[in-house]
């Protein structure tokens, strides 16, 4: 019995492993299909910048409720994990509380201590769920923001109901299993004066006092498989979810814009043309003049001016769309969403992890080099939406993991003016009046310094 | 008592090469400080104050053109690179060291943008510039308007605030003068645009049911405030619309920062 329940386990974690290997392949790929730009650079930065925004989360605090809300979710997650390593260890050698005779003094204050974060997740994830279906704060509402219809709810529901089940589970699992320790039930009995009740379960101890040593074991197992069973299911599940943010959180920050949020990334493929129009020597790629910011050569074809589709965009742009929780907050900051108008930074990032998926569900059904006829412009993200944008990076500003949502608006932008001459006929005379006026209004230039005869008038 | 006759100048950058000259600053004044005759107003109530304090500075004149920022926003980076390279040809041709402008959209372009294409450049925006006259006690505010019992709001304009994080400058010049300060909700980090940056000032709003502006000076009308200082040209032009939209142009008024510190000198 007990070697049956060990090869199960393991047969179950080398599937999830297996699985969660080939699901990391496949969106690596999928965020490698972006441009290259080096974020490699300035280390020291960037690890600041992590440190305080993702392992501090400094960003969640600007609402210090819910930020201290989602650090209880946050910690538990990560602390919580110490647990499922013995639970992990004690699935394979077919053990119980593996540790427990070895760090018996400090075993029950461990313990504790996930049991206080499992009931706070707990808490948490309730408070939240009523926040979206109850108190349905805005950015949350699919009513109030289309991007959310349909599987973005679903998503959210299914994530926190599984933390709450995934407590319930751990939780009632030590309460049954220190109701069978005190009746010494088998090995149970065992950890008797080694393990001693823990500081949430035991006042869930009087559900099972009702129990049959057979109905309690069956319910300690059936307890014990499905939390660790969840946490695996959980484990798949997230690599399809918004939740992913889990994991991608901490390089999407490491790796995040550094330069100011107002500066635009230049173009060095134009430069060279814009040299050779106005007659000026060429800086050649040698002279490190059209190197960027990060020190990276300009590719050596080519390639479109702004970005159609993702894989016109960069890899870190697409990074962002996977770690993207879809939590609203650029969403509700952004100018032109809070007075009505179609766009929304948050879709723009979902569109593009959408956009991503059905690529990747291309490679899967027709082969890896697949190629449809579909793109991120037009198909998922419309000019409409790209018009609205005043650029005055709130969205950027907001997102606690310093996700871009501008960065691709800009670029598409870019591909709509330059490649395709779509911009509006406001835009084109604006163009035409700097072009010929150095204004971009249609005023003569030589009537540019006429406000000074003015400086003596009154006021 | 006899009034003072005070005659303001405007030196070009044309003017003092020919004279052999260099000059402190360079004064970018931009294509709305140029042409738009409510902010020729801020241009004309800086250069006084330019002038009051005995800066040596020169402005461009004729030779200045657009930064190519609403171009390059709105998607066209061909033409915001050719007007990038030809203005960088020009200053660097007058060995230009210091900019300061009244713009944040021309400061954020010439601060951050044009040294990539071999402009680099010392510029600030005139709120910090103030500011450091202030802090070195070289403006004064007396002699003129007072501003006591009047209620200021200070709009934050994107390309000053969260692009460059200038939050500060443009308070602490208000503070300079006697008035009192009240704050919108949504500032500095979390301030709400005007409406006009990313090229929106250049074409109509995309189908909605508010217009930016109009939200905004909801806002800053909610504070009570009498006077709406604002430290960019388009925002002055959004807020001003917003204001006559509320129909509110007669109890409250929107100026830059320059202007506000100018009358308080009676300049």
């Amino acid at each position: 019995m007990e070697i049956f329940q060990q090869i199960l386990f393991v047969a179950a974690l080398a599937a999830t492993a297996w699985y969660i290997t080939k699901r990391i392949k496949l969106i690596a790929r999928a965020i490698n299909l972006g441009r290259p730009e080096n974020r490699f650079d300035h280390a020291d930065e960037r690890l600041k910048t992590m440190l305080l925004v993702a392992f501090g989360q400094k960003k969640m605090f600007a609402n210090p409720l819910v930020g201290v809300m989602h650090f209880v979710i946050y910690a538990g997650f990560i602390i919580i994990n110490l647990e499922i390593l013995e639970i992990i260890l004690d699935g394979i050698l077919g053990t119980h509380r593996l540790f427990a005779p070895y760090i018996t003094p400090v075993y029950p204050i461990l313990i504790d201590m996930f049991e206080v974060l499992a009931f706070g997740v707990l808490a948490v994830c309730v408070v939240f769920l009523c926040r979206r279906f109850i108190a349905r704060v805005s950015r949350l509402q699919a009513s109030r923001h289309r991007e959310l219809r349909g599987w973005p709810v679903s998503d959210a529901t299914i994530i926190l109901t599984a933390e709450i089940l995934l407590m319930i589970a751990f939780l009632t699992w030590n309460a049954s299993d220190s109701v069978l320790r005190d009746r010494g039930v088998g090995h149970y009995g065992e950890l008797q004066g080694i393990v001693p009740d823990f500081l949430i379960s035991q006042y869930l101890k009087p559900l099972f006092t009702g129990f049959s040593d057979t109905a309690l074991v069956a319910y300690e197992r059936t307890s014990w498989w499905l939390h660790i069973l969840g946490i695996l299911a959980f484990a798949v599940y997230v690599t399809y979810s918004k939740h992913l943010h889990i994991a991608l959180g901490f390089p999407n920050v490491y790796f995040s814009d550094l330069q100011p949020k107002g500066e635009m990334q230049n173009m060095p493929e134009i430069t060279k043309e814009v040299q050779l129009a106005l007659g000026l020597p060429v800086t050649t790629e040698a002279d490190g003049a059209q190197a960027n910011d990060n020190g990276e050569q300009p590719p050596a074809e080519v390639g479109r001016f702004g970005a159609k589709d993702v894989q016109d965009l960069k890899w870190i742009n697409l990074m962002n769309a996977y770690s993207c929780t879809e939590c609203g907050r650029c969403t509700a900051a952004c100018p032109a969403n809070i007075t009505g108008k179609k766009l929304s930074p948050r879709k723009i990032m979902m569109d593009t992890r959408d956009r991503l998926e059905e690529i990747q569900q291309g490679w899967q059904t027709n082969g890896p080099d697949y190629r449809d006829e579909k793109s991120l412009l037009n198909d998922y993200i419309t000019a409409e939406e790209l018009n609205a944008c005043t650029t005055c990076q709130a969205c950027v500003n907001a997102c606690p993991i310093n996700i871009n949502p501008l960065d691709i608006i800009l670029q598409l932008r870019r591909y709509r003016v330059m490649e395709e001459s779509q911009a509006p006929a406001s835009w084109n005379a604006m163009f035409s009046n700097i072009e010929n006026n150095m204004a971009p209004w249609k005023f003569s230039p030589s009537d540019r310094f006429n406000w000074a005869d003015q400086v003596n008038d009154a006021n | 008592m006899t009034q003072e006759v005070k005659t303001y100048t405007v030196p070009t950058m044309a003017d003092m090469a020919a004279s052999g000259e260099e000059p402190e600053i360079l004064f970018w004044v931009g294509c709305a400080g140029s042409f738009d005759d409510r902010y020729k107003r801020v241009t004309i109530a800086f250069v006084r104050i330019l002038n009051h304090v005995g800066i040596k500075f020169a402005v461009l004149g004729p030779e200045e053109g657009c930064t190519g920022d609403p171009a390059r926003r709105a998607g066209n980076e061909f033409l915001f690179q050719m007007q990038a390279m030809s203005n960088i040809q020009v200053l660097n041709g007058y060995n230009v060291k210091k900019i300061v402008t009244a713009c944040p959209h021309c400061f954020n372009t010439l601060k951050n943008e044009y040294p990539e294409l071999g402009g680099n450049y010392d510029v600030i925006h005139h709120s910090q510039f103030l500011q450091g006259l202030i802090n070195e006690g070289r403006v004064r505010v007396k002699d003129g308007e007072s501003f006591k019992g009047r209620r200021i709001t200070f709009h934050d304009s994107c390309y000053l605030g969260r692009a460059n994080k200038v939050y500060e400058a443009p308070r602490d010049v208000l503070a300079a003068l006697d008035a009192d300060l009240v704050e919108m909700k949504r500032v500095r980090a979390n301030g709400l645009c005007c409406g006009a940056g990313g090229g929106q000032y250049f074409k109509e709003p995309e189908a909605g049911k508010k217009d930016v502006n109009v939200e905004r000076v909801e806002e800053a009308l909610g504070t009570g405030a009498d006077t709406i200082a604002v430290a960019c040209p388009f925002c002055m032009t959004m807020m001003t619309d917003g204001v006559k939209n509320k129909n509110k142009e007669d109890s409250v008024r929107v100026y830059d920062i320059s202007e506000l510190i100018a009358q308080g000198q009676g300049l």
